[in-house]
């Protein structure tokens, strides 16, 4: 009898111990990921960065035309993607709760989700950049929007959801049709959760990578034309990474330190957002 | 009278203009139909590009390992098993790690500390995947060839069955490297829905299982386990989704190679790795239309496993739904 229960501890006390482990394993790797991008990054920081080009091999340079090009990629996929995300998320949690077109796309948004990034590039290529025969910023800001849309969906049709019946019910007492009940007491009353979507759906898409491979390609020199190949910060990070040279290798980590610290900046904020809504 | 004319006027006023209403339904419902024909359209469009590709080599797409640029023959096959090899290998490391997290963080960690540390494994899942793949390339890969691969070759290597998976040059960048980096991304996925279900385990059942004087690993596997088995198993079949798709961390470490090896430790290929280093140099219309049947490949490939993680996540919703 108590050569069983010894036993029972024992195995107890190695699951205890386990949980503890992966849960020092995660943090680690969290902590020397983040140690990697910081001590590599804050090197190669300069003001050069935000007013410089991105340079040819061998030379200095920043990445100015990048930073502008990803800001304004982002910038048309939230104004593409928010909206329409708000929107079907509103068909979701409203006139559409129980229909079977919204189980049906709750289903699907849930897919795209998780969907590869990568697939959604190629979709967009065939969609646009063949179509049109170049590479451009426009097919770079569809992709991130097609990317952010089920964020925003997901979010808002859940937030919408949390607004008690009780307030549907007075909007409608008084008369207001359906439009005026989501916009003016709803859409208010969910603003919170609303907000959150968009940003979490911005800090998705800021870091995206793959998308943008073969949709905005990636330019060398300053270019504000969103009809030609647009640079991004990602995308140089990639194509810098990958080279044999040192001042590139830099370049590269100091993108990454600037990218890194805007996600888990948005990240954070978010959160915080989130939870002084929960009290 | 005049309040009675007022007052009749008002609804109208209130209501607007009678199109908006019907701009509000045709919009929100618009919206809710361009997700869904996004999804059809993504697997109409990869299919349509591929054509080429599939006309030209049939079910052989699938089955050649042959992936020859100058030819002109191209095959899937090394691609596919890269994938789901690293995919397996993300797995092995992420499943018994992220339910260990969600064990700490819901029944071992003082209560104080379980939201920050709750935070910091979720923000593994915020870092872009470009970043892991940086930090793959110029650290991790270069920390497992000269501390963990020597090691796994003296040691693994001459085992009999398992052997050949760990022999080979400790060159850092690979198939073993890859699945590493892609468990750690994984992690935060599986972690989070764990521990969402096991802290929605009935106290009453957990009471139960206490009163008979369980210890928190019988707790943990007899009890909370077997009543959240199917949404434990929906998380692992997310994760999977996720790591089969995952591409930049694994193009950084994969080694871009169309060769089949046994050993875990030379480099690779993965569907997605292909597509993101080849994509922009295909040349030629059978080039990237192989490319883009690879795409399909990994598109039905993660439709199929995220709908599986969907259903099974679904049913706890149910289940649950009914105890509570």
């Amino acid at each position: 009898m108590n050569a069983v229960i010894r036993r029972r501890r024992i195995v107890d006390g190695i699951a205890l111990v386990f949980a503890g482990l992966a849960t020092l394993f995660g943090l680690v790797f969290l902590a020397w990921i983040l140690w990697t991008t910081i001590a590599n990054g804050a090197a190669a920081l300069s003001p050069r960065l935000f007013t410089e080009m991105t340079p040819p091999p061998g030379a200095s340079g920043g990445l100015a035309n990048a930073l502008y090009g990803s800001a304004v990629m982002v910038l048309i996929a939230l104004v593409i993607g928010t909206p329409i995300g708000i929107l079907a998320g509103t068909y979701l949690a409203e006139h559409g709760r129980h229909t079977r077109l919204a189980a049906a796309v709750r289903f699907v948004n849930d897919i795209l989700l998780s969907a590869p990034s990568i697939v959604l590039g190629l979709f967009i290529y065939e969609l646009v950049v063949a179509t049109s025969g170049h590479f451009s910023g426009w097919a770079g800001a569809l992709a991130l929007a097609l990317i952010l849309i089920p964020v925003v969906v997901r979010t808002s049709d859940e937030a919408l959801r949390l607004v008690p019946d009780r307030m549907r019910e007075a909007a409608f007492a008084l008369g207001l049709p359906r439009w005026k009940v989501s916009a003016r007491v709803l859409f208010r009353a969910a603003m919170n959760g609303i907000v959150t979507g968009a940003l979490l759906g911005l800090a998705r898409i800021s870091g995206e990578t793959a998308p943008l491979l073969f949709t905005a390609l990636n330019n060398q020199f300053w270019s504000a034309d969103l009809n030609a190949p647009l640079a991004n910060v990602p995308v140089v990070i990639f194509q810098y990474a990958m080279s044999p040279y040192d001042e590139w290798h830099a370049l590269a980590w100091a993108g990454a330190l600037i990218l890194t610290a805007f996600v888990l900046a948005l990240s954070l904020i978010v959160r915080l957002f989130a939870r002084t809504r929960g009290k | 009278m005049t309040t009675l004319v007022d007052r009749s006027s008002a609804p109208a006023r209130r209501g607007g203009a009678p199109w908006a209403e019907a701009v509000y339904r045709a919009a929100t419902a618009g919206s809710a139909w361009l997700v869904l024909i996004a999804l059809v359209a993504v697997a109409v469009s990869m299919a349509w590009g591929g054509r080429l590709a599939f006309q030209t080599f049939g079910l052989d797409f699938v089955t050649s390992k042959e992936w020859d640029v100058v030819d002109g023959r191209f095959g899937a096959l090394v691609a596919i098993y890269g994938t789901l090899v690293s995919s397996a290998i993300a797995l092995i490391v992420a499943v018994p790690v992220s339910i260990g997290i969600a064990l700490f963080l819901t029944d071992i960690a003082p209560t104080w500390s379980r939201r920050p540390i709750a935070t910091a494994i979720e923000l593994l899942a915020a870092i872009p995947s470009i970043i892991y793949g940086m930090w793959g390339l110029f650290v991790f890969a270069p920390f497992m060839a000269t501390h963990v691969e020597p090691w796994l070759n003296d040691h693994l290597g001459p085992l009999p069955v398992i052997g050949p998976l760990f022999a080979g040059p400790p060159i850092g960048i690979g198939m073993l490297t890859a699945g590493l980096v892609l468990g750690i991304m994984v992690i935060p996925f599986i972690a989070a829905v764990a521990r969402d279900v096991f802290s929605a385990v009935p106290v009453a059942l957990r009471e139960s299982a206490v009163a008979l004087g369980a210890t928190r690993w019988e707790i943990l596997s007899r009890v909370a386990l077997p009543y959240t088995r199917s949404a434990v198993i929906g998380a692992i079949f997310l994760g999977l989704g996720r790591a089969l798709g995952e591409t930049m961390a694994v193009t950084f470490v994969l080694g871009n190679a169309h060769d089949l090896s046994a050993s875990l430790l030379m480099p690779g290929n993965s569907i997605a790795a292909a597509i993101a280093n080849e994509f922009t140099e295909a040349d030629t219309a059978l080039y990237r239309s192989s490319l883009i049947a690879l795409g399909f490949l990994l598109f039905v490939i993660t439709l199929i496993v995220l709908t599986v993680a969907k259903l099974m996540l679904r049913r706890v919703d149910r289940s649950m739904g009914r105890t509570h």
